[in-house]
């Protein structure tokens, strides 16, 4: 389980959950879940177009995933948003359909793709991502006080001069660095619920950013792993146990926050309730 | 030869899969164009999209014991619609995070359903099959079903029509004027998981939002009124739907020439097209 082939699907899969827990902490602050759907589902029409034309899948989905995130941009400031991003996901998966129909590929590469094959990463893989997810953490840092204050209060970031356009711009680029290098490992459909499970669950578990974003890191990094080693042992799909895991622990971390709310009133029956600030759900 | 023998390759009018083809996607794209502009109209795209993603659980779960697709995608897309309503979509506060927790669970479990069918055997194709929709497989013992479901779902948004319609534009108003408006949301996420189901047979489960929410999209960039906008979204679906069949049944006398393009990409992408004229309109009309 600790060597050969294995190693590689640890230390990929370690970088890929470190990058998810990043960015879905930003993911979830901002309400960018539907994005975060599309923008690495939509990248299939990247790497099927590039198994199509015989490029390398990494660059594929890149090209595919600025684009996407690029369309919604740019279309969603004049029509309305979550409409504009739903036929822009659309277009870009029939569009994958159409190469996948045109490129005769089977259909084992297309559920790959879909949910991914982290048992099946190879050595050159490593290396494509870990760069990839160093920038994407470098420009997360970068972005950090902008980001911060226009997801928590976009009037104040306004009238700093931070125009709300432009942070969703470089955020969704942010997103589409980070679709490339993961969709090899977890697949198109399930980086995004690896991206808003633990991030939301942390959020439920502490209201301090920095804390959030390390307990996100830690449980992102918590169900990769675990997925991992449970697809090992019994030979079912990678995804079954990521998707099912995030939603685990987020109505884990949900009822927790729950009983703890509710200890809380009983032993401060008057007490006033600290205010907690920008939360979400 | 004639025009009409490059637009309507030999064989297209007598052929039964393409006969069943235009039934099934007429009746989809009448209930999508109704039941998408109150989506559409409420914010509710991601709700639309995660059902259609959702109902890949069903269709695969169907596959795995044998099943039809249709009931597969109808019980896990109003299973899944009851849920949302649970974790508390009604709420506009947090409900994308709820429906991302609803939609990565059930992706979890399509992920497994696909494989065990793979490894069974039984459900040979089926990922792109049930993912991208095939319309030409469509048996025509299907079609009393789809016209039924079709028929109740229309059927629920013309009696819900004024309350939810006030619900939509102001849930404030509504909710003194006594509506429920609870109450009523949940009735119309019942119908939006029976568009979604139907759309989904028809072009496949990750791309049924397209049916769903591009022709509302575009007509509501055409009319504020949404009457108007039904109308004129059931017009660019089922056009969507009949030239994306023809181009298709054309396409199998195109490059690379060992078969035809998929529907689905020909229907989806006419959508789109769509969308982005009617963007043009709008804008000419505002003068800006």
């Amino acid at each position: 389980m600790f060597e050969g082939f294995m190693v590689n699907a640890w230390e990929v899969s370690g970088i890929v959950a470190v990058v998810a827990g990043v960015v879905g902490f930003f993911t979830v602050l901002r309400g960018s879940a539907f994005a975060a759907h599309a923008i690495p589902n939509g990248s299939f029409a990247g790497a099927a177009g590039a198994g199509l034309v015989g490029v390398s899948a990494i660059f594929g989905l890149g090209v595919a995933a600025f684009i996407g995130a690029l369309g919604i941009g740019l279309l969603g400031r004049r029509g309305r948003h979550d409409a504009v991003t739903a036929l822009m996901l659309v277009t870009m998966l029939a569009t994958g359909a159409l190469f996948v129909s045109l490129g005769n590929q089977y259909e084992p590469a297309v559920y790959a793709l879909l949910f991914g094959e982290v048992l099946g990463i190879s050595d050159n893989q490593l290396w494509p991502t870990l760069v990839l997810g160093l920038v994407c953490i470098a420009a997360i840092a970068a972005l950090y006080r902008p980001l911060m204050l226009s997801s928590a209060l976009p009037e104040v970031g306004e009238a700093r001069g931070i125009g709300a356009f432009r942070v969703e711009l470089a955020f969704l680029g942010v997103l589409a660095l980070a679709t490339a290098m993961t969709v090899p490992v977890v697949g198109t459909l399930l980086i995004f619920s690896l991206m808003i499970g633990a991030p939301a669950a942390a959020r439920s578990l502490t209201d301090r950013p920095g804390v959030a974003m390390a307990l996100s890191v830690a449980l992102a990094l918590a169900v990769v792993w675990s997925a991992i080693a449970a697809s090992y042992e019994t030979d079912w799909p990678v995804g079954f146990f990521v998707g099912t895991g995030s939603a685990a622990v987020f109505v884990a971390a949900r009822l927790w926050r729950a009983g703890r709310e509710r200890f809380a009133r009983r032993r401060r029956p008057r007490g006033r309730q600290p205010e907690r600030l920008g939360s979400v759900a | 030869m004639s025009p009409a023998f490059f637009v309507f390759a030999p064989g297209f009018w007598d052929n039964e899969a393409v006969h069943v083809a235009l039934a099934v996607g007429t009746a989809v794209a009448i209930v999508a164009g109704v039941v998408g502009v109150f989506t559409v109209m409420r914010g509710q795209s991601f709700a639309g999209e995660s059902l259609g993603d959702i109902g890949t659980t069903g269709g695969s779960a169907a596959a795995l014991v044998g099943a039809g697709p249709l009931a597969g995608f109808v019980a896990v897309d109003v299973l899944a619609a009851a849920a949302m309503e649970l974790v508390g979509v009604q709420r506009v506060r947090g409900r994308d995070l709820a429906t991302g927790i609803v939609l990565g669970a059930a992706i979890g479990l399509a992920a497994l359903f696909l494989y065990l069918d793979s490894t069974r055997g039984s459900g040979n194709g089926s990922t792109v099959t049930i993912l991208f929709g095939s319309i030409f497989a469509i048996s025509s013992s299907t079609i009393p079903a789809v016209v039924a479901l079709a028929a109740l779902a229309v059927a629920m948004i013309v009696v819900l029509y004024r309350p939810l319609l006030l619900a939509t534009v102001s849930p404030e108003m509504a909710a003194a004027r006594g509506i429920p408006v609870r109450l009523v949301g949940a009735l119309y996420l019942l119908a939006l998981a029976l568009a979604t189901a139907l759309a989904a047979i028809t072009i496949g489960t990750v791309l049924s939002t397209a049916l769903l929410i591009g022709p509302a999209a575009a007509a509501l960039r055409l009319t504020r009124r949404p009457l108007r906008a039904m109308l004129a979204a059931t017009a660019i679906g089922i056009g969507a739907v009949w030239v994306g069949i023809l181009l298709a049944y054309d396409s199998y006398h195109w490059p690379p020439h060992e078969h035809g393009w998929p529907v689905s990409f020909f229907v989806v992408a006419l959508v789109f097209l769509g969308y982005l004229t009617s963007g043009l309109v709008d804008r000419r009309r505002e003068g800006v």
